[in-house]
């Protein structure tokens, strides 16, 4: 049971569109200095994977990786919780949510 | 196990288990208890020797029993070492001094530390002392008996340096301790021996091995019994490892009563008795155990003569009498030896309990300058003192008459012209025994008082009781007789040597030996009581030899310049400086600079800015994607490379 209008679009593009996000993610998480925003980057490249997850599971007709899909969104989910308390108990501390002055590692 | 229990581990462990109360809780524990837990252990040890000890009496144990001690303690081979103990007559009369004079000077000790802050530490330490000692002499094996050996030494150590804070005590303690490992070294060297020519070291093993074939001769068995010797000399303090013991004085006197005068430093004797099959098979190592034996009571008696510090007097005496036992071994009479063992516990203990009551009284004074006068304010001491100088001084009845007799006439009996020498030597400390025994006697107790102390201290009954009944031991302790002392323990020693002799010799070198001690009393009497200038006098009349006396014939500054100089600078030189400081020092300076270095190169990389790791993180992602993507094979191919991989 193929749909006619998926057939219409070849897998490749699915694949171009989750590689443009991926970057897309991995430039936001290099170039943003804004804690959240470098977050929000981390699930955009979260998110660019599972679309190729998805996009081979519809060309294998393997429904694997759609349950990896969901896998992958559950942990995101709890990611998201432990990292939005981080951030909080972070900017409590620091009053300051720029990354590169949250450098206490850095004697 | 056939007949009745003999609790024998409990001996060793009773003591142990005080040692550990005292030695982790003892700061925090009221001092009333800390007494008793130091008293009750030996008193429970000595009651088990005595009961096995009954046992034997009323007949109902036969000698010898071996305990196999449970499982092996080392096992390597066929060889098998285990914690097996002997009880035989020797061991059991051993374990009579050492736990009951053991006891006693614990009960001693209460009274005279009573005032130590470290009480609880003393005492844990004296505890100890007896655990180590009692492995020594019931140990059934050489090996076990060396755990025993070390464990005194160990004990000794801490004891002599008790009062660790003065420099003189803990350099005491640290000498004690190094001239004993030399003559450690020689005692491991005869294991060795021993272990390589029979195969075993369990004492009846070595003993049968050597019956069953007594025409079994060979240099190896003089080279072990010399070896074993060696380590003999060390412990018990002969020529010419005799160094330590008069420094060992500064620990506390009931220590020196204890261990370097009744107990530890017999254990020298105690091995060769206990080995004695062994020199039996060795005539030229035996024959050294006399000569060394002789030449020591010599040479420490003339040093005794002229010592001021009554408790060095007694150390001098200590060594000199050490070499009567000796002695007594060299010339096969073990019996003797052990039994001049038991009765120089007895009154040896009694002497320095003695000088321990008096500079207890003086307030901690020990030169007999100041001393004199004694024997008013201190009556119940002054009786004992009495008993003991008459005892070590072999006027009869007293026990060292009887026991230092069996030693002379055997070795009158003993090696044809060599024994006579010997018995002359032997004869002529018998005199400068006398003669410093009575001049310690006189200095102290009697003539005019010479102390800056004029209200001495009383002595409390807990020093008083003990001493009590050690003067009734110097008394009646040899009252046994050799004859029925050698017959108990025949079935271990073997029997005297003199049952050839004559009595009629015996009579008249008993007469000389007595003449002599009591020639020795005369003359001190004319010396310090009714010409007291005199002994300036000849002091200044032969300043040469009065020197060489005063200074102990030079040996510790002889030992100083040939063994003791050298090793200091090479330690300090070629050790400390050039192996510690420059190769060693270096090396390590070396490795951690490099470190450092390498350190302070990669540490840029750790800008904790995290922008900065993501970086790295996505340019090594995109170099791995790289090299797996790129069919780099044909690429370089391309440009004339060719790579061969392997199995391609």
């Amino acid at each position: 049971m193929i749909s006619p209008l998926a057939s219409e679009v070849p897998v490749s593009w699915y694949l171009f569109l989750s590689a443009a996000l991926f970057c897309l993610g991995v430039a936001g998480f290099l170039i943003k200095r804004n804690l959240i925003t470098v977050f929000m980057s981390i699930e955009l490249m979260l998110n660019a994977v599972n679309l190729s997850f998805v996009a081979f599971a519809w060309q294998w007709h393997a429904v694997k990786g759609q349950i990896f899909v969901f896998f992958v969104m559950m942990v995101a989910a709890a990611e998201a919780a432990v990292g939005l308390a981080i951030i909080i108990a972070v900017y409590r501390a620091r009053t300051t949510l720029a990354v590169d002055r949250i450098d206490l590692m850095k004697l | 196990m056939n007949g009745p229990l003999l609790f024998l581990p409990l001996i060793p462990l009773l003591p142990f288990a005080g040692f550990l109360i005292n030695g982790v809780l003892g700061g925090r524990l009221p001092k009333p208890l800390v007494t008793f837990v130091g008293l009750v252990a030996p008193l429970l040890s000595f009651s088990i020797v005595a009961r096995d000890a009954f046992l034997v009496w009323s007949g109902s144990l036969a000698l010898p029993v071996a305990e196999q001690g449970g499982p092996a303690w080392i096992s390597i081979g066929t060889l098998h070492i285990t914690f097996g103990a002997v009880f035989d007559q020797l061991s059991m009369v051993m374990l009579l001094i050492v736990t009951g004079v053991g006891f006693l000077i614990h009960v001693y000790s209460v009274g005279y530390m009573a005032d130590d802050k470290s009480y609880a530490r003393y005492f844990s330490y004296l505890n100890l002392f007896l655990f180590f000692m009692t492995t020594l002499v019931l140990a059934g094996n050489v090996l076990l008996m060396f755990v025993g050996w070390e464990g005194v030494g160990l004990a000794s150590y801490l004891l002599i340096g008790f009062w660790f804070t003065k420099d003189s005590a803990s350099n005491a303690g640290k000498k004690a301790f190094i001239v004993n490992r030399v003559g450690d070294f020689g005692f491991l060297i005869g294991i060795f021996l021993l272990l390589a020519t029979f195969g075993t070291l369990s004492f009846s093993e070595i003993s049968a091995a050597l019956a069953a074939s007594p025409g079994w001769q060979g240099n190896v068995f003089n080279v072990i019994a010399l070896c074993l010797l060696f380590g003999a000399t060390g412990k018990s303090a002969q020529l010419p490892l005799y160094i330590w013991l008069p420094d060992a004085m500064e620990g506390p006197t009931p220590v020196s009563a204890l261990i370097h005068a009744a107990t530890m430093v017999t254990a020298g004797v105690y091995m060769i008795c206990r080995t004695h099959v062994l020199f039996n098979h060795a005539p030229f190592a035996l024959g050294t155990v006399a000569v060394v034996g002789a030449a020591t009571a010599f040479f420490a008696a003339t040093m005794g003569l002229v010592q001021n510090d009554i408790k060095r007097v007694l150390a001098y005496s200590t060594i000199s009498q050490l070499g009567y036992m000796f002695l007594g071994c060299g010339v096969a009479a073990y019996s003797a030896a052990i039994f001049h063992l038991m009765t120089h516990a007895f009154f040896k203990a009694l002497l320095f309990l003695g000088a321990g009551a008096v500079i207890h009284s003086l307030g901690g004074e020990q030169d007999m300058r100041k001393m004199g006068g004694l024997w008013k304010t201190m009556p119940v001491t002054f009786a004992c003192m009495t008993a003991a100088v008459m005892a070590i001084c072999g006027i009869p009845p007293f026990a060292g008459f009887f026991s230092k007799d069996a030693i002379l006439y055997a070795t009158f009996l003993h090696y044809g012209a060599g024994g006579k020498i010997l018995w002359f030597v032997g004869v002529v400390t018998a005199l400068l025994t006398a003669l410093y025994m009575f001049r310690l006697w006189y200095m102290t107790f009697l003539g005019n008082s010479r102390s800056e102390v004029h209200h001495p201290h009383p002595t409390p009954a807990s020093m008083l009781v003990p001493m009590t009944i050690l003067g009734a031991l110097s008394l009646c302790g040899g009252w046994i007789g050799i004859e029925h002392f050698g017959g108990f323990l025949e079935p271990v020693l073997g029997e005297m040597p003199t049952k050839s002799g004559s009595a009629v010799t015996e009579w008249i070198l008993t007469g000389i030996a007595v003449l002599l001690a009591i020639e020795g009393w005369l003359i001190i009497d004319k010396y310090y009581r009714r010409k007291p200038e005199r002994p300036a006098q000849l002091a200044a009349r032969v300043p040469g030899a009065y020197n060489l006396l005063f200074n102990k014939y030079y040996v510790d500054e002889f030992y100083g310049w040939t063994v003791v100089k050298p090793v200091l600078v090479v330690s300090r030189y070629v050790l400390g400086w050039f192996i510690d400081k420059a190769v060693i020092g270096g090396a390590v300076w070396l490795l951690g600079g490099t470190a450092t270095l390498t350190g302070a190169i990669l540490q840029r990389w750790q800008s904790g800015n995290i922008r900065s790791y993501a970086a790295w993180l996505a340019a090594a992602a995109a170099a791995v994607l790289l090299f797996i993507v790129v069919p780099w094979t044909s690429v370089l191919a391309g440009i004339g490379i060719h790579i061969h991989m392997a199995g391609h």
